[in-house]
């Protein structure tokens, strides 16, 4: 925990630009056996800033996100050609610990994934596991509440985290992400097993939440990355070369990307011609 | 309204050719006929299958019951024409055999299962031990007994209760290895990525999360295991033999209720006799209150 805060300080002290960039993605190549699954992208990522992946199906926004914590590393055959410079280091570098680098990277995932444990136990569980010695209940309390779930659980904090709903369940998991305090959130769709409810919690929720961290959120949901993204990235998928290769086609403030988009294929994907 | 009301009807009229005019059950149509007797079949086979059981559990209570008593439970076994008597050494020695059989197995078997289940499910060696595995449920429970009175039993010059237990061991330990493998591959695979993604090595996922969410199914497996070794006899014969007195040393002859319940049964006098029901009840009962525990205590509490 003291080794995330301290290198956080040492960011913020190097580089008091408030837009700096913590993470800077240079995708060349991503395998998954032969398949060539995304090319040549580059994907820099603002510190407190929410980036949205946006794009069709297939087109590679998860992978690339994926990427980003090396969650793709327990995939065998997935192969990642490139640089993911993260606070100066290359996540890739063969001397990079991919448990430590999630330790610092937090993921949310598509489908809520509660452990089958008490409520308090799966906030607590990253805290445990980076043996924090600290007031554990008051982090917990910390984390919940700043995943907006705290009063509807705090009399419940012995229930199963699975007896939750599935808007509460995930923002149960974002609580047991931002529970470690991380340097940056992966979300992948976080919003699409949810209502439309728990939907506007979640986004809601995001907003608040960039003012202490990174987020990079994949989404289907193109009014979804108008509402939370400040950056936006399409991603399309090139079939010229007879497979189906996702690849970055424009990246910019989310505005520009929706009202004056650069490309042709943005244009028509934006006003939603394709999907 | 209308205009709706008119249009389903038409639907039907379409599909139907006509209007239904009856909506009602029809007791004596041909489905309806099939439907109740093939219903009426699967509950006489449910009542059928469980009679052998219950009927089992009855003839102990009956025949068994009247003999058990304290005396029964801690004496030791009776000569030949004397009165009174028990097996409390039997029930010691099954007890402590099936425990060593299970301090081996379980260890072995769970380790094991991690392997198969999560480590590397698709590797030759673990394709090649599941198949061992399999093979291994099936194997007669006499040859495990021959085979452990080879490697141990002549090796140590004494029959004993760690040849016992081993022998048992050799029975618990597929049962084990593949109810726990299927139970560790029931884990949600979105619960391991979830763990991976806080940043868990394996070694925590598998024992975080993946065997705490797995742990009713591996309990259920053990106690089957349990279940089928406190029952065996032939493996025993060849390794533990029997004994007519208390357990003393692990590395003694040792007496258990199987082969007590063996040796009484076949004698010409009432009172081993009966004393064989009430032992047959006794080990019953003990793998019974196994269960309720092992239940209780790896219930999914969450």
């Amino acid at each position: 925990m003291n080794a995330i805060a301290e290198t956080v300080m040492l960011d913020s002290a190097s580089t008091s630009v408030t837009n700096a960039v913590v993470m800077d993605c240079r995708i060349e190549k991503i395998f998954y056996g032969d398949f060539l699954a995304v090319r040549d992208s580059r994907v820099p990522i603002k510190k407190n800033k929410i980036i949205g992946f946006i794009g069709p199906s297939g087109c590679g926004k998860s992978t690339v996100l994926r990427s980003l914590n090396r969650m793709n590393d327990l995939i065998p055959i997935f192969r990642f050609e490139g640089k993911v410079t993260y606070h100066g280091q290359d996540i890739y570098d063969r001397k990079v610990d991919p448990v430590v680098v999630r330790r610092y990277i937090g993921m949310v995932f598509q489908q809520p994934n509660p452990f089958s444990m008490s409520i308090f136990d799966n906030v607590a569980f990253g805290l445990r596991l980076n043996r924090f010695k600290g007031d554990l209940s008051e982090r917990v309390e910390q984390a919940l509440r700043g995943a907006a779930l705290w009063n509807e659980v705090k009399d419940k904090l012995k229930n199963s985290g699975l007896s939750l709903s599935g808007g509460q369940q995930q923002r149960l998991c974002i609580a047991r992400a931002i529970a470690t305090e991380p340097d940056m959130l992966l979300m992948d769709e976080p919003c699409s097993a949810l209502d439309p409810i728990a939907t506007r919690k979640v986004e809601e929720l995001m907003l608040e939440l960039k003012e202490k961290y990174t987020i990079a959120i994949v989404t289907h949901n193109m009014q979804q990355a108008m509402r939370v993204a400040d950056t936006t990235a399409f991603f399309a998928v090139d079939i010229s070369q007879g497979s189906r290769t996702g690849y970055l086609v424009e990246m910019g403030a989310t505005r520009q990307i929706f009202e004056q988009p650069q490309q042709q294929l943005t244009r028509e994907y934006v006003r939603g011609e394709f999907s | 309204m209308n205009d709706s009301h008119l249009s389903a009807e038409s639907i039907l009229q379409a599909v139907a050719g006509d209007a239904p005019r009856n909506l009602q059950r029809a007791p004596l149509e041909i489905r309806t006929l099939k439907s109740g007797a093939l219903t009426a079949l699967t509950w006489v086979m449910a009542v059928l299958a469980s009679i052998p059981l219950f009927s089992v559990i009855y003839m102990l209570l009956v025949e068994g019951g009247s003999r058990l008593d304290w005396e029964a439970l801690t004496a030791l076994p009776p000569s030949a024409f004397e009165a009174g008597g028990g097996f409390g050494n039997a029930i010691i020695g099954t007890l402590v055999m099936v425990g060593i059989a299970t301090l081996i197995s379980v260890p072995i078997g769970i380790l094991a299962s991690v392997y198969l289940a999560i480590l590397d499910p698709n590797s030759k060696l673990a394709q090649t031990a599941r198949f061992l595995a399999k093979v291994l449920t099936g194997f007669p429970s006499i040859l495990a007994g021959v085979f452990v009175y080879a490697t141990m039993v002549v090796t140590m010059k004494s029959y004993s209760a760690l040849a016992g237990g081993m022998a048992l061991a050799v029975l618990m330990l597929p049962t084990v290895i593949l109810a726990a493998e299927q139970a560790m591959m029931m884990v949600p695979k979105k619960m391991k990525d979830a763990a991976f993604g806080m940043g868990c090595t394996r070694t925590q996922v598998i024992w975080n999360v993946v065997l705490p969410t797995g742990m009713p199914g591996i309990l259920t497996g053990v106690m089957l295991a349990v279940a089928g070794a406190a029952g065996e006899s032939a493996p025993l014969l060849f390794t533990a033999l029997f004994s007519n007195y208390y357990l003393s040393s692990l590395t003694e002859p040792t007496a258990s209720l199987s082969i007590l319940i063996f040796n009484f049964s076949g004698m010409p006098y009432d009172n081993q006799i009966e004393l064989a029901w009430a032992a047959s009840l006794v080990l019953v009962l003990i793998v019974l209150v196994l269960n309720v525990v092992a239940r209780f205590v790896g219930r999914q509490k969450f």
